[in-house]
């Protein structure tokens, strides 16, 4: 048996635990802080030398279609598994148990968690697809029952969006098992690459469209991204945590596990002028309407979406240079978006809104809380030092010279060009956030706030140091990419 | 080694000795009645798995045909029955309330007996191969719903919904007969193999009148498995009837409904011109079935009305598993997709049936805060809805993924898009009953409700059946194979 199996059982076994009657909090930070031991002896075992997927096991469960219950990982799915392990005991660490129904708070938190650990370690498709799909159902409840601000909206909306989303999914992973010849039909993510490197199958453009559209609502993509800043805003914070932090990279883990090794053609070539228009909305656009929001848990929602732009970008560039950064952004954005909701929902906590016209000077009675906010605004603009600089490096470099520089100026580079002012714009968003939350004058209601907490002080500063770590020395995350993407 | 026949004689013979013990013990309790019925029905499940071969004289006279899918439909029919039985059980002070007595419990005894005769047909269709066989069995089940349907005398609803569905019944009775006429009369076959083996051979001419008797046959059968538009009595039975019934006509009669249907479909496969224009017709109502039934449940309040519709929903998936019969998996995929609805229909409707005893009320209203009065019916409730919706992890995607596996694979796309945007309208009003479990609070003053035991259990079990065979399905594809 796979030693990942462990990762999975573990969150759910807490649950039945829960549900049995024990204290909620206390099994839920035990199994969030088992998992993270779990993931460093797993991480530690694997060989990075000799890449490609390690503790791989299988059990058949519809042979007549190929479906095997097949788990294993490589570099990709070890960083963004990490990354998993690491927003959930973030997560939980943060979060307040509530007065209603307490074990349904920390079993949906963990659902969650199992269903993103379960699709990362994944290898069958089919699988990977059935994980992420059990984290439906307690956003569901997370959103309608502890959520706030327009609660029941955002949790309809975020529901059916993605239900939609992802049934079209479904039926893209139909369309390309059946477009698999007839023998060789598998949903194992390995065969389907290798069968495609030999050139053995050419799926229909409509694969392709379904693949895209699934993926691109469950990532949030431009312009299937309405669903997320809503539904972000008003989700308790544990749960836009880990939402944003990790469940929503399975649409870009998706289409880099699965679409770019069978459509290289696809990105490279015959629908890059399409998906460029799209990077570009979702960069500027989306950032544009970051810029307008006025609340900050609403702002953030929209800057996740953003940043998933960047993400795209390098997918779209179609380099080595391109796709590494774009993985890279998938941990660094994790984490910083993870850190930022987590001191959204403290503050809301605190002072009960997040308008900005409300707030003001509050650095002056929570100067640990402004410090570390301001660490992660940094983290997410991108400054240099933290992961997200490497990462927008590596894309934006990668853009500017993807297509055939040597041709003159190409359209990648006007993209490129009009990508880095996204970067200007969420230094706007991000620092006017910061001076109006926590600089200027104190309206006098706010003079007896508390500053942050311990416990969520070190959760915090955790997921900074990650940051820091993995910008100031890439190679900790380049060495697993390099071993695991399949690039052009 | 059991003579395959047995099966069917058996819940006749059960049936008519429980009717007789009821007529002539009155004073028998009456859950001994529902405890026998129950148990005889369990023990030819279990024969149901040790069966010898079809007599040679039987399946030489193309009357009845024992294969896989058969048996299977037969089990179904026979686990539909034995929850049907156990749900009118904790129905039955509800249904003592609507009837007239004499003496406490009158009417009970049939209430529980005559789900066997209706399962004996059921049966008997499973096995039917050839026209008039159809018809028959087809007669014994619906003029036992008839009586079933309207079996709460003194309930408006119940009334009407037996009249209903008796006048609905009675017309689609003379589509399949007149539709039969055609056939036979086109082909000079009754026989379902003969019918064909000779389709070939026929004259262009007759092709046309062929098409024209399938046609009403489809009528007769769409009636059946509520397809659109001949669904519109739907709504008013499955609310009036009493709720067991209700369960047993959405579940057990549908099952029989198709796979008659996809035995009738069969012949008409074999010449490509026929098979076109029979697989468009189907393509068309298995469409119109999946938009009406998810358009129209989104805005239902009534809990046992909004069932009625997700009834014709999911005829809409099976229709478009009918409709994909050229892929050659389509069999299995319906019978998978109709083995997990037995499952997660008859939890809801337990479920119901516990609910609406205590609040008196079948709203979606009367389900809020049912998480803190039954955390256990309310998971059990929450699981049910989710497999209805489709969502992985239960035996109700396993049949959505194999139905479009099989819908994709035969080139139907238009439908299967169709079928996405119904999904996702499934999620609104499966999600609308969650809501009301696990977001709303309860009334004031409404108390914890008790389960009784064996209630408990089955629900436990079908609740673990849902996931189990959500991730590994193989014991119910093996069977089918």
């Amino acid at each position: 048996m796979s030693p990942l199996l462990l990762l999975i059982v573990i969150p759910l076994v807490a649950v039945a635990f829960i549900i049995a009657g024990s204290n909620p909090r206390k099994t839920a930070l035990g199994a969030a802080a088992l998992n993270v031991l779990g993931f460093l002896l797993i991480a530690g075992k694997y060989r990075l030398a000799e890449g490609g997927f390690q503790f791989v096991s299988s059990v058949p469960v519809i042979p007549s279609l190929g479906i095997c219950f097949t788990l294993g990982a490589d570099g990709l799915s070890i960083a963004l598994l990490g990354l998993s392990v690491v927003v959930t005991l973030a997560a939980i660490l943060v979060a307040r148990t509530p007065q209603k129904l307490p074990g349904a708070f920390y079993a949906s938190l963990l659902l969650i968690s199992a269903g993103g650990i379960g699709a990362f370690a994944s290898v069958d498709a089919f699988f990977f697809y059935m994980f992420h799909e059990l984290a439906l159902v307690p956003t569901f409840l997370l959103i309608g029952i502890w959520g706030s601000g327009d609660r029941q909206a955002a949790a309809w909306k975020i529901t059916i969006y993605l239900a939609l989303g992802s049934f079209v999914l479904l039926l893209g992973l139909i369309g390309l098992y059946l477009s698999l010849p007839l023998g060789a039909r598998t949903f194992d993510m390995r065969e389907i690459a290798a069968l495609a490197e030999i050139g053995a199958f050419v799926p229909h453009d409509a694969v392709f469209l379904l693949l895209f559209i699934g993926f691109g609502v469950l990532v949030s993509l431009f312009p299937f991204h309405t669903w997320a800043p809503h539904a972000y805003a008003s989700a308790p914070a544990p749960a836009a945590m880990l939402h944003a932090g990790v469940l929503k990279k399975f649409g870009l883990y998706g289409i880099l596990r699965l679409m770019t090794p069978v459509f290289p053609e696809h990105f490279a070539d015959r629908w890059s002028v399409l998906l460029l228009i799209l990077v570009a909305g979702n960069i500027l656009y989306v950032g544009f309407v970051t810029i307008s929001q006025k609340k900050l848990d609403l702002m953030l929602g929209n800057s996740s979406v953003m940043h998933m732009g960047y993400a795209f970008l390098g997918i779209v560039a179609w380099n080595d240079l391109g796709v590494t950064g774009a993985a890279f952004t998938l941990v660094a954005h994790g984490l910083t978006i993870a850190a930022l909701f987590a001191l959204c929902g403290e503050l809301r906590e605190r002072t009960g809104t997040l308008d900005f016209a409300e707030l003001g000077g509050l650095a002056k009675s929570m100067p640990a809380f402004g410090l570390l906010f301001g660490f992660a605004a940094m983290a997410a603009v991108g400054l240099p030092g933290f992961a997200g600089f490497a990462a927008e490096l590596m894309v934006f470099f990668g853009a500017f010279s993807a297509g055939d520089p040597s041709l003159g100026w190409t359209t990648y580079q006007t993209l490129t060009v009009m990508a880095v002012w996204g970067v200007v714009i969420s230094a706007v968003y991000m620092l006017r956030a910061y001076r109006k939350i926590f600089l200027g004058s104190q309206p006098s209601r706010w003079g007896g706030l508390l500053d942050l907490g311990p416990v969520p002080r070190v959760a915090v500063t955790a997921l900074i140091a990650l940051l820091l770590i993995f910008g100031l020395w890439p190679p900790l995350l380049l060495s697993l990419f390099s071993s695991s993407l399949i690039l052009p | 080694m059991i003579p395959p026949l047995a099966l069917e004689v058996g819940i006749v013979c059960l049936g008519i000795f429980l009717l007789m013990l009821d007529a002539f013990w009155p004073r028998l309790e009456k859950p001994v009645i529902g405890w026998i019925a129950i148990g005889g029905v369990l023990v030819v499940f279990a024969a149901s798995f040790c069966l010898g071969d079809v007599p040679w004289a039987l399946s030489a006279s193309g009357f009845y045909r024992l294969d896989a899918s058969a048996l299977f439909f037969k089990q179904i029919a026979l686990l539909a029955t034995a929850l049907t039985i156990l749900t009118a059980m904790d129905y039955s002070p509800v249904f003592c309330r609507y009837v007239p007595a004499a003496v406490p419990g009158a009417g009970l005894g049939e209430f529980y007996t005559l789900p066997l005769f209706a399962c004996a047909g059921m049966m008997w269709m499973a096995s039917a191969a050839d026209f008039i066989m159809v018809f028959v069995a087809l007669e014994l089940v619906t003029i036992t719903f008839y009586v079933l349907v309207a079996s709460m005398r003194k309930s408006k609803l119940s009334l009407e919904a037996g009249v209903k569905y008796l006048i609905l019944g009675a017309l689609s009775t003379g589509f399949l007969v007149y539709g039969i006429t055609w056939i036979f009369g086109m082909s000079g076959q009754t026989s379902l193999d003969g019918l064909a083996r000779i389709m070939p051979e026929l004259a262009v001419e007759s092709r046309v009148p062929l098409l024209f008797g399938f046609g009403l046959v489809l009528v007769a059968l769409g009636f059946k498995v509520a397809a659109v538009p001949f669904q519109f009595w739907v709504p008013d039975v499955y609310q009036g009837a009493p709720t067991p019934v209700t369960a047993f006509l959405s579940v057990a009669s549908k099952a029989a409904g198709f796979i008659v249907l996809l035995r009738v479909v069969e012949p008409f496969m074999v010449v490509p011109e026929i098979r076109d224009k029979a697989l468009l017709a189907l393509g068309v109502i298995a469409g119109a079935t999946l938009l009406y039934g998810n358009l129209a449940a989104m805005p239902q309040s009534n809990f046992k009305r909004l069932l009625a519709y997700s009834s014709i929903a999911h005829a809409g998936y099976l229709l478009l598993g009918v409709a994909s019969i050229t892929s050659g998996t389509a069999g299995v995929a319906i019978s998978f997709y109709l083995a997990g609805y037995l499952v997660m229909t008859f939890s809801s409707f337990l479920v119901l049936v516990i609910v609406s005893r205590e609040t008196g009320s079948e709203d979606i209203s009367s389900f809020n805060g049912l998480s803190q009065r039954s955390p256990f019916l309310a998971f059990v409730l929450m699981l049910a809805l989710l497999s209805l919706a489709g969502l992985p992890f239960t035996v109700g995607f396993l049949g959505k993924f194999l139905i479009f596996e099989s819908a994709l694979a035969s080139g139907l796309y238009v439908l299967s898009g169709i079928g996405a945007v119904a999904v996702a309208c499934g999620f609104y009003y499966y999600f609308k009953v969650v809501r009301a479990i696990y977001w709303q609070p309860a009334a004031e003053g409404a108390s914890e409700i008790r389960v009784p035991g064996p209630t408990r259990l089955v629900l436990g079990l079908l609740a673990v059946t849902t996931v189990v065979l959500g991730v590994f399905p193989q014991p119910i594809l093996a069977l089918l194979r």
